[in-house]
């Protein structure tokens, strides 16, 4: 069983607010001063998805992710989780791509690979947070998508599969070849790479696919929608502060305002 | 100019808040580019709900009745939205991006060889370009989008309009469509629905929310803020940190990628306020941040600010409330 996890290199999405700058010229944050890292939803994605392959005979991983040289940060990490291969998709004119052309990148990269039992991707990357590659790559490869997975098991030819519903979860049931979005959960906590593991990451091969490698096709390859202008967006309240810092104090005053307001 | 399809989806016999969102946000975005209100409804028993669609800004409720259509799913709903947008006029599709929306928006974009944009809080329409408004990097910042291709489906972020403002709007038409669905289409098939049961009050619902972080320490701090939110006959929510650590069950998150509230009175407890949850945050009325350290950047966000610890002021809280309130 082959399963395939997408994963993304994005800006630390825990930047402390400060240091978050935009720049007017690119419309993109300013990287100096931050860490780039793999996307958290992804690696709930890539830790299912190695849980997975050990506990099915025969099944191997391969990571996959769209992204410069930089990216390949991402592959390493997912090599040192004990994934079976890792595979880059680039090319120089990808900078500006949405999810639209993303998602079928990626499912021609797929394509290329012989195809996929169990295709994973995390929900939304915290950058962008479109929350497309996954439902987008499900009809570029013509086979069923469900969205917001914390968990899930092989059940014969059928993927259990437990997602987040409205006012609880469900449990449904798909056949596969199929694509899971994934979110976070006590079951996909990422489990730190042992230090044997992580340095024979290091030696190990990054396949690179560039645009003649895959059959693409061109129209689709344009982005959807283009990024013309990114500000930081300033929410700031003026905030009262209780004088005083004695705790039961301060919430008898905080009562008598909570009244004052009305609400109650 | 161009029609606009609104999907509009119902829930027993009225639309959803989503669903409403929907409209009011497409009948704005009319008024703006021109264009009708064409909304959209699946199952059965939907007069109700078309009318209230008509009454919310809608020109034309096209109705698809089939018993099938009645519980969701997602490759009926796919193909059966694609279906109808073909047949009518329309270039945009509005689609709230609620638990739903994740599912159908990609796919009936990929579909349609539309464009896409998600998250959408709002528009702008400069110089006869229309601009997409929603919020990027975890709500740190707002990005303004154009799109390139001739169709575009929108997903409406969830309570990112005002919906108590619309003027009612009369004269609407109801028009039945025909779609033939067929059982085959379903291969998602639903094994167990797990309702939680855990508060009374739905946190989207709620009017008093009271909220926890990893502040509180630990899962017993939670229980003393259920006592102060059943006081106050509210309900208790959480930041990510406090339910990544177990403390209290994921579905009580609020932010980004948990519940999006509106409640007239938040009251966040040992949460610092990052940007992802005060996204779930940005309607609510009053904030008030507990909090030991007043460089938190939740007292950025709040309207009252106690700096001190949580475990002393949140008995004390409760008790002076008790006496004023019973
Ligand atoms: C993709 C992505 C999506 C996310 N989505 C969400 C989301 O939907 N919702 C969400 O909440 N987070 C979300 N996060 C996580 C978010 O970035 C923060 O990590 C999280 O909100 C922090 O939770 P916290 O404020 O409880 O914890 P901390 O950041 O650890 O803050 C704890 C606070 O408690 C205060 N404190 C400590 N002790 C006391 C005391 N005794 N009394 C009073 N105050 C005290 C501290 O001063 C501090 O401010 C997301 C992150 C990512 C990457």
């Amino acid at each position: 069983m082959h399963i395939v996890v997408c994963l993304k290199y994005v800006l630390d999405p825990e930047i402390t607010p400060r240091y978050f700058q935009i720049n007017p010229e690119t419309n993109r944050p300013d990287h100096s001063d931050s860490d780039m890292v793999l996307d958290s939803f992804a690696e709930n994605a890539l830790e299912l998805a190695i849980q997975l392959r050990d506990k099915t005979p025969g099944a191997s991983v391969t990571a996959l992710c769209l992204g410069d040289e930089d990216s390949e940060e991402v592959l390493r990490r997912a090599l040192a989780f004990t994934a079976n291969a890792a595979v880059r998709v680039w090319e120089e004119d990808w900078e500006e791509l949405d999810g639209l052309p993303v998602g079928h990148i990626l499912a021609q990269a797929i394509k290329t690979l012989g195809g996929a039992k169990l295709v994973l991707t995390g929900y939304q990357a915290s950058d962008i947070e479109e929350g497309l590659v996954g439902p987008v790559m499900a009809e570029e490869l013509g086979v069923p998508c469900v969205t917001r997975v914390s968990d899930l098991e092989l059940v014969g030819d059928q993927i259990k599969a437990s997602s987040e519903a409205e006012g609880g979860y469900t449990v449904v049931s798909v056949p596969s070849p199929a694509v899971l979005t994934i979110i976070s959960a006590e079951t996909n906590v990422p489990r730190l790479p042992k230090v044997k593991d992580i340095r024979l990451a290091r030696s190990k091969k990054i396949t690179l696919f560039e645009r003649d490698d895959l059959h693409l096709d061109s129209e689709r390859c344009q982005p959807g929608a283009k990024l013309v202008k990114a500000y930081i967006s300033n929410r700031e309240v003026n905030c009262e502060v209780l004088p005083g810092n004695d705790g039961a104090e301060l919430a008898g005053e905080l009562a008598d305002r909570l009244v004052a307001l009305k609400i109650l | 100019m161009s029609n606009i399809l609104v999907f509009t989806h119902q829930q027993g016999e009225s639309l959803t808040p989503g669903g409403r969102e929907a409209v009011v946000f497409s009948s704005r975005l009319a008024s703006s580019t021109g264009g009708e209100v064409r909304a959209v409804l699946l199952g059965s028993k939907s007069e109700q709900s078309a009318k209230e669609a008509i009454a919310c800004g809608a020109n034309i409720a096209y109705t698809v009745d089939k018993l099938l259509l009645a519980e969701y799913d997602v490759e009926l709903y796919v193909n059966c939205l694609c279906h109808v947008f073909e047949q009518t006029d329309a270039d945009t599709m509005i689609v709230s991006f609620d638990r739903m929306g994740k599912d159908l928006v990609g796919r009936l974009a990929a579909r349609l060889n539309a464009s896409a944009i998600t998250e959408v809080v709002d528009f702008k329409t400069d110089c006869e370009k229309l601009t997409w408004i929603r919020p990027i990097y975890g709500d740190k910042a707002f990005g303004e989008y154009q799109t390139t291709r001739s169709k575009v489906v929108v997903g409406l972020r969830q309570k990112s309009q005002n919906v108590t403002k619309f003027t009612e709007h009369h004269g609407g038409e109801i028009i039945p469509l025909e779609y033939a669905a067929t059982e085959e289409e379903m291969v998602i098939k639903l094994v167990v629905k797990i309702q939680a049961a855990l508060s009374d009050v739905r946190l989207e619902d709620a009017r008093i929310i009271v909220s926890g972080g990893r502040g509180l320490g630990g899962p017993e701090g939670f229980s003393e803020l259920q006592t102060l939110a059943s006081l106050l006959g509210g309900t208790v929510g959480a930041s990510r940190a406090a339910c990544d650590a177990g403390w209290v069950p994921a579905n009580l998150q609020v932010g980004q990628t948990g519940a999006v509230v509106a409640p007239d009175l938040y009251i966040a407890v040992g949460i610092s306020g990052a940007s992802q949850h005060l996204a779930g945050i940005t309607n609510a009325k009053t904030v008030v941040a507990i909090n030991t350290d007043p460089e938190s950047p939740i007292f950025k966000r709040a309207n009252i600010g106690v700096v001190a610890d949580c475990r002393t002021v949140i008995p004390a809280l409760t008790e002076k409330l008790r006496k004023v309130l019973l």
